[in-house]
């Protein structure tokens, strides 16, 4: 999907981008046989077309979709899954007045603000200066999308060796800098940073991938104009390019937002496999508390539970991101 | 996963990503399985059939089967059948895996292994899905050949069904590095270990000496862990995580209270390197020489020679001793689902695997990892009891492990047991290198158990 389809997807496609109205329809004018009997021929075989991507979409996310939240009221175990019984919305209440759900909800806010906020910075950055005229441009570009095509398990593993509280290279260059060593493994703080560190790591070029797309998409007289009133670099980028790109950075607002509260495979890796997040929980994101809940503790209906609340709290983060934009937008317009 | 009762030493690889797959939370629940066919019986001849036949065995872990030769020798006695094993890294992966097969009944190997963290669900909630080994025409003499406790635990509680025959066992004693011990200047005999160790209070009497000795190897610790203390001490009681009935029991259990003291004494007084069991940091002490002892069941054995390779060959050794009383860690068995597409042949087959002949040989190969008979009677065999392991400075390791065979204790086991187990020790982690006070750390305990019991 490119960022202008996903942009107008949700509705951010600003007011030069062609609206859903202009696309085009199936209507067969002028095709006189069919036309007495009122029936458009292009429909139904239209049907035809889209219904692999429904069977799909059926099979593999609406019915897991209603199954989830059918299971969820219900206590059901995989080793007994014959024998569901009814609770009514009694997993809902452990979960809400179980402490391992709001450690995990804190941990997946926190770990979520400090992997994106830095991160979508700098791809920001890097975008503006991969815009120039580099020599070697596009080494560079192909090089910021290396960590992104990394596997997360090498990547981690990786960062487990370098955030070694005992023989890792980052204590080594504190202790070399006389700085205090770190347990980045076992305490709250370190490790929240360490792990948002891989997130950071590699989805920056990813991001800033998407920014360089959208800047080269800003027309060029536009900068000649700012230049010819005075505007130097750092004007231009405030006054020309922020705004020609804020679809596309609305959009990886919400894509990114979408994935921090679905954070799961750093978290589980950086604890050897384990989905407890360390051993006070100190990592333990909402992601890995239900894996925790249906597969080590055999809990379905209580996982599905929190699966349903996962999806709740996603919806209501990308509203609000949505409702923040266009109130922003008004402003501005007034 | 957690994983603090492995019946085999389970390598981490980066491979662990397989366990990704979170998406498939919801299950599609297919057809309900009948289970209550007759059971195959012997079939046609001693291979259970004559025609030609792949038989899928489902394991995790390293069972060592196919590494020690044992599925050659079946091909050469049963030319008629190919052995082809399906294996799962992880037994909680397998075990999920397994659940799932069961549930929707379809997808089962001939043979599945079935670990001691979940025999207990499969006989009180799958008996019905897996061959009963009672119906079999020559039960009555299988019976005989195991440990009783083995055969027990494996079957329900009037003992009219048994879902499999045991492979391995895992009667513990505590393994040492002889130059660690020396250097702190503690015995390194095995005979006046045994004596000193026969408590847990001679044990922690060591351990203060090695705490308190300055000419020990800088930075390292008497213990591992305090899963060493924690694992073994809890089924020195009369119950360890479960009543009787098998429903889960923490909170009054004598077994889990004796154990926590114990624990929490070792990992507040610092007797421990605070190291996760089965974590890249422990694995990796193994061969820094971290810590000077750890609680060894025989599959340990295969697992520090993994782990702390060749070049430490004859610094440990064995005391032939568990502080406290003899005890069990670990054990698998061979079921047969009653769907198995080869049925017979696959009865046979466990059959053969079980017999005496075959757990000597893994005893005794060379490249055996630590899987002590189930079956006693091979466990008796002179080519078992007089072997000796090399790597261990010659340790008599069949006499060893089958004297504490012979006396272990062995109370009831639960449904929850292995995740249970890895709340409470990963507890006693924090206990041990977060200065978390053992009050605060029982109650978080607690809470976690709760989780997993619901």
């Amino acid at each position: 999907m490119t960022v202008l389809e996903s942009t107008q997807e949700l509705g951010l496609a600003d007011d030069r981008a062609a609206g859903p109205e202009d696309t085009p329809r199936l209507r067969p004018r002028g095709r006189g046989r069919r036309r007495g009997q009122g029936k458009l021929p292009g429909a139904r075989i239209g049907y035809v077309f889209v219904l692999p991507f429904f069977l799909v979409f059926g099979a593999f996310s609406l019915y897991p979709w209603l199954d989830t939240a059918w299971v969820s009221l219900h206590d059901v175990r995989l080793s007994t899954y014959q024998q569901q019984s009814w609770v009514g919305l009694a997993n809902y209440r452990e979960l809400f007045t179980s402490s391992f759900f709001w450690n995990a909800f804190a941990n997946t806010l926190t770990i979520g603000v400090i992997s994106t906020v830095p991160q979508l910075v700098m791809a920001l950055g890097i975008a503006h200066l991969l815009n120039y005229r580099l020599r070697g441009r596009t080494f560079f570009r192909v090089a910021i999308l290396m960590p992104y095509a990394t596997s997360l398990a090498a990547a981690t593993v990786i960062f487990l060796e370098l955030f070694d509280s005992r023989l890792g290279l980052v204590n080594w260059a504190l202790h070399l800098v006389h700085l205090p060593e770190v347990d980045w493994q076992g305490s709250r703080w370190p490790a929240q940073v360490a792990i948002s560190t891989i997130i950071t790591w590699r989805w920056t070029g990813y991001n800033a991938l998407i920014y360089l797309a959208g800047m080269q998409s800003i027309d060029a007289d536009l900068y000649d104009a700012a230049a010819v009133d005075g505007a130097g670099k750092w004007r231009q980028f405030l006054h020309v390019t922020l705004p020609g790109l804020r679809p596309t950075i609305l959009f990886t607002i919400v894509v990114s937002t979408i994935g921090a509260a679905q954070i799961f495979g750093e978290p589980l890796l950086y604890h050897n496999g384990m989905p407890d997040g360390g051993t006070q929980g100190q990592y333990q994101t909402l992601g890995l508390l239900m894996y925790q809940q249906g597969w080590t503790n055999d809990r379905l209906g209580l996982a599905s539970a929190t699966a349903w609340t996962m999806f709740v709290i996603i919806l209501l983060a990308v509203v609000s991101n949505l409702l923040v934009a266009r109130w922003r937008t008004r402003g501005e317009l007034r | 996963m957690a994983r603090p009762a492995p019946t085999h030493p389970l390598r981490r690889t980066a491979t662990v990503v397989a366990t990704l797959s979170v998406a498939a939370l919801a299950l599609a629940g297919c057809g309900s399985s009948s289970g209550s066919e007759a059971n195959g019986g012997a079939g046609s001849g001693k291979c259970g059939t004559t025609d030609k036949t792949t038989l899928t065995v489902g394991l995790f872990g390293t069972f060592g089967y196919k590494e020690n030769g044992l599925y050659d020798a079946y091909e050469k006695r049963c030319p008629n059948i190919t052995i082809k094993q399906d294996v799962v890294e992880q037994s909680a992966d397998y075990w999920t895996r397994l659940k799932t097969r069961l549930a929707s009944g379809s997808g089962l190997d001939d043979v599945q292994a079935i670990e001691i963290g979940f025999v207990a669900d499969v006989v009180k909630n799958h008996a019905s899905q897996f061959v009963n080994w009672n119906d079999v025409p020559q039960a009555a003499d299988l019976k005989a050949e195991f440990y009783p406790w083995k055969w027990q635990q494996a079957s329900n509680s009037s003992g009219t069904t048994t879902v499999g025959l045991g492979t391995d066992i895992g009667p513990e004693a505590m393994c040492y590095r002889k130059d660690l011990l020396e250097k702190a200047g503690l015995p390194s005999d095995p005979t006046t270990l045994a004596q000193q160790w026969s408590t847990w209070d001679g044990f922690f009497a060591s351990a203060k000496q090695y705490a308190d000795s300055t000419s020990k190897q800088a930075g390292s610790a008497f213990l591992d862990s305090p899963a060493s203390v924690f694992s073994t001490a809890v089924y020195q009681g009369t119950t360890a995580y479960a009543k009787d009935d098998g429903s889960p029991d923490v909170e009054s259990s004598d077994g889990v209270q004796n154990a926590w003291k114990l624990a929490t004494e070792a990992a507040a007084d610092k007797y421990t390197a605070g190291l996760e069991q089965f974590s890249p940091a422990w694995n990796k002490a193994f061969a820094g020489g971290a810590f000077a002892t750890l609680a060894c069941p025989t599959w340990m054995m295969g697992y520090i020679q993994g782990q702390a390779g060749d070049d430490a060959s004859g610094t440990w050794d064995i005391a032939p001793v568990l502080p406290g009383g003899a005890t069990n860690w670990g054990g698998s068995w061979l079921g047969v689902p009653t769907k198995a597409q080869h049925k017979a042949a696959a009865i046979a087959f466990v059959e053969w695997l079980s017999a005496k002949q075959q757990q000597v040989a893994m005893w005794t190969s060379k490249k055996q990892g630590g899987h002590f008979p189930s079956n006693s009677q091979a466990a008796a065999d002179p080519a078992v009891s007089q072997a000796t392991n090399s790597y261990f400075n010659d340790a008599p390791s069949g006499q060893i492990f089958g004297k504490i065979a012979s006396e272990m204790k062995i109370p009831p086991i639960g449904l929850y047991d292995t995740q249970i187990q890895a709340a409470m020790t990963k507890e006693l982690i924090n206990v041990a290198t977060k200065g978390t006070s053992p009050d605060k750390a029982w109650t978080d305990a607690l809470a976690a158990v709760k989780q997993i019991t619901g």
